[in-house]
């Protein structure tokens, strides 16, 4: 590849520990920073995502923003992945649809042991909730997906290997994994 | 209600069907009629008289459609939701009786008086739109006749003191040939068979060609000469009278002029297979029936065509008990009816083996449609050639078919097989057709470009539903009626269907409110086929016949839906927040998506 | 469903046939599976036939040691041609069985993506993880993501009883647990409720709490989940994810998670 490719990541509703898995290739990152350009990711700090070659999105659907920042990705980025449980199923987040969104917030901000000041917070600069967290696939396109809570550092390794080169995506058995 | 009401009433019931565990269907119903559910007091106490589990009681409650866990009204009504229901002004019916009786669909008011809901087809597409009330048929019902019956309800009026042409149901033949025909004198079938002996008979009726009229074609002959060949001293006949296809209504019409033919048929099956006992599994939509039915059978008890030594003739005996459902158009196929005849889940058993060889009580069982019984009565008499004659060559005979739809005379007809799709639509007066759809939800979609073809096993194969769409009309409609049917009926015993009929009516539902991608589509297409090649039975496997057959030759009623997009959410993402809107009671520019 | 079209009609064909195969069956009997040939014997069925060979066919809801029931339909095998499940199956003369096609890999991965977007999977937070079957079967038809939209239905979790859970978002209705209590525990303490995608599994006392029946550790029923619906309490990650049964090796080669369980405690 003449021109780096350029790639940003996002974490919507997750724990970031799939960018933690991410840090874990460790020195092989001096590997990718030669035939990649970081935009928009946690490193970089730049806020808005620009035109990429690869979008890479962990965490699920959980709020306005999350929507918002997803879409952007999806107009900005030729390929996205969707990295890890959360961007994938709704992982842990999505526990919360097994309550009414209304139960969740009473719970946290009303009823919940040691609430001072109880009220549902309704700050215009707090992003809305979704009264479902989904994955990423029932709000934009997805191009690939990349399973495990986080991924391992040598799946995210192969996997962006063979992506940059124009591989097929063959992941070997034990980088397959859901947990 | 009491509790020493209910267990008085119950160990009363129970008592009536000798706490036989088979009953319990029969068990549950009169619970369900008296106390308008099922309580859950009484399951156990249901579970308890029968000596069965109560996860058995609960699960067979929750399984049928007209088994309530919460009360409904002092009057049930339910609205035909077959599609032909639908064509007749069957929803602006529905809106109009909610908003009269002030209460929303599937709810009960709150005074208790009246609920109101949906019914899958009840059997009544050519003199819709019907419904059920408190389980009997209503049919050809409009705005006026809501009036009245909404103030009968506001007054108390019991069923028994509603006009009688509310409950009227006509017959509509409209076509005679051979089977509606000709005359069959009762007890005719049975002297033919012990005149000329079991042997001679079986092999007038293989000689015949006749094959199952319920649509699955399968040989009587063959089917009668497994059973017959088995080592078993008990034996059972099964008339299949659950015929839930949508636009599917022959069998009433048979029931209702030719019950003492069906019975024979049976009776002849019987002495041919060597059964004493037979059942007429007949679907609760047709309830209104049961008493005609049961002093047809008391009548030829009466007359020596049923009971012991049937014609005198020592050893010969069988007699009919009538089983009603409880509704479940899963029950139509033979291995799900023979369960809920034992009172059960009716789900599809895992075949081999066969009813044949393990049918009911996991004895050898015949289950034949109502109109192949009443065919091999008739050849019985005149004999297998008389009726190979007439058909084509794999189809012997004649086929009742039952038209709705968009056509002048709805009703009956009776060919010989190999009658052109055209010919039917002449002769019903469809003449602005755009589209026939045969076999009912489970069958296939035609277009104008395939009228030619014919009604028969080797081309169209049908069990008589034949429904006229025009030109007028939108095919998007009925594949999305249909998406909705099967993903209420399915019984959610495999996977494919289990899912796969949730997920195709979501997907329906998405194109249809206009949401839908060309993706969407193509996900429709790739569900089908899975649903096609690997579910268990044949309610899931021609599940999405429609939906495909659709995608396929009316694909533009499809496409002027479409967005243009690559791809759409799967859900309404600015609806999503509205819970949170509401909660915070934000309404700024970042509450909205 | 009065009507049916050509499915049971060819299913009856082959009851009429399988009479007339019984007395053509010798004990040289055997199939074609994926080129192989596989003998098999009086009254088995293709899964059986490929299980006694130690060739692997997907299935969930199949236990060799019960009766085969047929529901998951991951078993799906093309028999000369025609898709049918191996599990219930009777394997007869000379079939033609393929298992390892693609198209046949790509319809097990859509039934197992319907099963993990009915339920609520949420495999970092389940016990069973890595030794879950639905997960194993996942990995080995190569499922990356469930694909479907998610019904996330709510279940709540039953922790009545002193030395289990049931957790039924994990459920995938193969009946296991039911047949087990009913066939071989006699107690019958499972049964399955509702209908279509409202299917559920229910315990069969008063109170619908597992709490309240007679359910024990020794019981057959608590030992034939393949997924992580029925757990013991007590004990929680013995094994670390990472070292679990399928975190290495397939299921292909492993086995099932609840016979490998079983070949544990015997090494103990």
């Amino acid at each position: 590849m003449s021109e780096k490719a350029k790639v940003a990541t996002a974490s919507l509703a997750g724990c970031f520990g799939c960018h933690m898995s991410l840090l874990d290739i460790d020195e092989r990152l001096l590997d990718l920073i030669q035939v990649v350009e970081f935009d928009r990711m946690p490193l970089t700090d730049i806020k808005r995502v620009g035109r990429c070659d690869v979008g890479i999105i962990e965490g699920g659907v959980a709020n306005a923003e999350n929507v918002e920042v997803l879409r952007d990705f999806r107009e900005h980025c030729k390929v996205l992945v969707a990295m890890g449980a959360c961007a994938i199923n709704g992982g842990i987040p999505a526990m919360r649809n097994q309550f009414e969104l209304a139960d969740c917030l009473t719970e946290a901000y009303v009823d919940g042991v040691g609430v001072d000041n109880p009220m549902i917070p309704n700050d215009p600069e707090i992003p809305l909730l979704l009264n479902k967290v989904h994955p990423i696939h029932e709000v934009v396109n997805v191009d690939y997906f990349l399973p495990g809570c986080p991924p391992a550092a040598d799946a995210i390794w192969t996997f962006l290997n063979e992506l940059l080169t124009g591989q097929p995506i063959a992941l070997p058995y034990t980088q397959i994994h859901y947990d | 209600m009491s509790s020493s009401d209910l267990g008085n009433f119950i160990s009363r019931v129970t008592d009536q069907y000798s706490r036989d565990p088979l009953q319990l269907i029969n068990v549950l119903r009169e619970v369900q009629d008296r106390y308008s559910h099922v309580p859950s007091e009484a399951m156990p106490q249901v579970a308890a008289a029968l000596g069965v589990s109560l996860g058995r009681v609960q699960g067979v409650v929750e399984y049928y459609s007209f088994f309530h866990t919460s009360p409904r009204g002092q009057y049930e009504i339910l609205l035909s939701d077959s599609i032909t229901d639908h064509m007749l002004g069957k929803q602006p019916l529905m809106d109009y009786l909610c908003e009269r009786l002030g209460v929303s669909v599937g709810e009960t008011r709150a005074d208790g008086r009246v609920s109101v809901g949906n019914a899958s087809c009840t059997g009544m597409c050519d003199q819709g739109p019907a419904g059920l009330v408190n389980g009997y048929t209503v049919t050809r019902l409009n705005k006026e006749r809501v009036d009245e019956m909404v103030e009968l309800i506001d007054a108390g009026k019991p069923l028994s003191e509603w006009p009688a042409a509310y409950f009227q149901v006509e017959d509509n033949i409209r076509r005679e040939d051979a089977l509606l025909g000709t005359a069959l004198e009762d007890g005719a079938a049975l002297r033919a068979v012990l005149d000329r002996g079991e042997e001679a008979v079986l092999g007038e009726i293989v000689r015949s060609g006749l094959r199952g009229l319920g649509g699955a074609g399968f040989k009587t002959g063959i089917k009668w000469s497994l059973c017959r060949e088995t080592h078993s001293t008990e034996r059972y006949v099964v008339c299949n009278a659950d015929e839930g296809e949508p636009g599917t209504f022959k069998d009433r019409v048979l029931l209702n002029r030719d019950a003492d033919r069906v019975f024979e048929g049976m009776t002849l099956c019987a002495r041919v297979i060597g059964a004493q006992r037979g059942y007429l599994y007949l679907r609760s939509e047709y309830r209104y029936m049961l008493e005609a039915l049961e002093t047809v059978l008391q009548r030829r008890r009466a007359a020596e065509l049923l009971g012991e030594n049937i014609l005198g003739v020592p050893g010969f005996s069988f007699d009919i008990e009538i089983h009603l459902g409880a509704g479940a158009y899963m029950c139509g196929e033979e291995s799900a009816l023979i369960e809920s005849l034992e009172g059960k889940r009716g789900v599809a058993r895992v075949r081999p083996p066969f009813p044949v060889t393990h049918g009911f009580v996991n004895k050898p069982t015949v289950v034949n449609n109502v109109e192949t019984f009443v065919c091999a009565a008739l050849i019985a008499e005149r004999g297998g050639d008389w009726f190979a004659a007439m058909g084509t060559e794999q189809s012997k005979g004649t086929k009742l078919l039952s038209v709705s739809g968009d056509c002048a005379r709805p009703g009956i007809y009776e060919y010989p097989f190999g009658v052109t799709m055209r010919q039917v639509l002449a002769d019903c007066g469809a003449d602005n057709a755009l589209a026939v759809q045969v076999a009912g939800a489970a069958g296939h979609c035609f277009p104008e470009s395939e009228f030619d073809r014919r009604i028969a096993y080797e081309d169209v194969a049908t069990g008589g539903s034949f429904m006229v769409f025009n030109r007028d009309r939108d095919m998007l409609d009925m594949a999305r009626n249909f998406a909705h049917f099967f993903a209420y009926e399915s019984c959610g015993f495999c996977t494919p269907c289990r899912v796969g009929t949730s997920l195709m009516k979501n997907l329906m539902d998405k194109v249809y409110a206009g949401h839908g991608t060309e993706a969407d589509l193509e996900e429709m297409r790739n569900l089908g086929s899975v649903m096609q090649e690997t579910s268990q039975c044949g309610l899931g496997s021609t599940a999405p016949n429609a939906i495909l057959d659709t995608l396929d030759k009316f694909s533009d009623v499809y496409q002027r839906r479409l967005k243009s997009t690559a791809f759409e959410p799967a859900f309404d993402l600015d609806g999503a927040l509205e819970e949170a809107r509401q909660l915070t009671g934000r309404e700024d520019s970042a509450a909205h998506l | 469903m009065s009507e049916q079209s050509s499915v049971r009609l060819d299913g009856q064909g082959t009851a009429a046939e399988a009479v007339s195969d019984e007395v053509a069956r010798s004990e040289e009997a055997s199939i074609l599976l994926d080129g192989q040939k596989v003998p098999f014997s009086e009254g088995q069925t293709i899964m059986d036939a490929a299980m006694a060979a130690g060739t692997y066919i997907p299935h969930l809801c199949h236990n060799p040691e019960f009766k085969p029931h047929g529901s998951c339909r991951v078993c799906t095998v093309t028999v000369n041609g025609r898709t049918a499940a191996a599990c219930t199956m009777p394997a007869q003369n000379d079939q033609v069985v393929e298992t390892s096609t693609e198209a046949l890999q790509t319809e097990r991965r859509r039934l197992l993506q319907m099963l993990f977007v009915e339920g609520n999977h949420v495999c970092p937070a389940c016990e069973a993880s890595g030794n879950c079957q639905l997960q194993a079967v996942a990995y080995y038809v190569g499922m990356l993501s469930p694909h479907y939209n998610h019904f996330y239905p709510q279940r709540p979790v039953d922790a009545s009883h002193p030395d289990f859970f049931i957790d039924f978002n994990r459920c995938i209705l193969c009946e296991l647990c039911v047949r087990a209590s009913r066939d071989m525990d006699g107690k019958d303490l499972f049964a399955i409720s509702g209908r279509g995608i409202n299917s559920r599994l229910v315990v069969n006392s008063p109170s619908g709490r597992l709490g309240d029946t007679d359910f024990h550790t020794g019981d057959k029923a608590a030992h034939v989940c393949p997924v992580g619906a029925i757990l013991f309490k007590h004990q929680g990650y013995d094994k670390p994810i990472g070292e679990r049964l399928y975190d290495r090796q397939p299921i292909s080669e492993v086995g099932d998670a609840r016979a490998a369980e079983q070949g544990d405690q015997s090494n103990e």
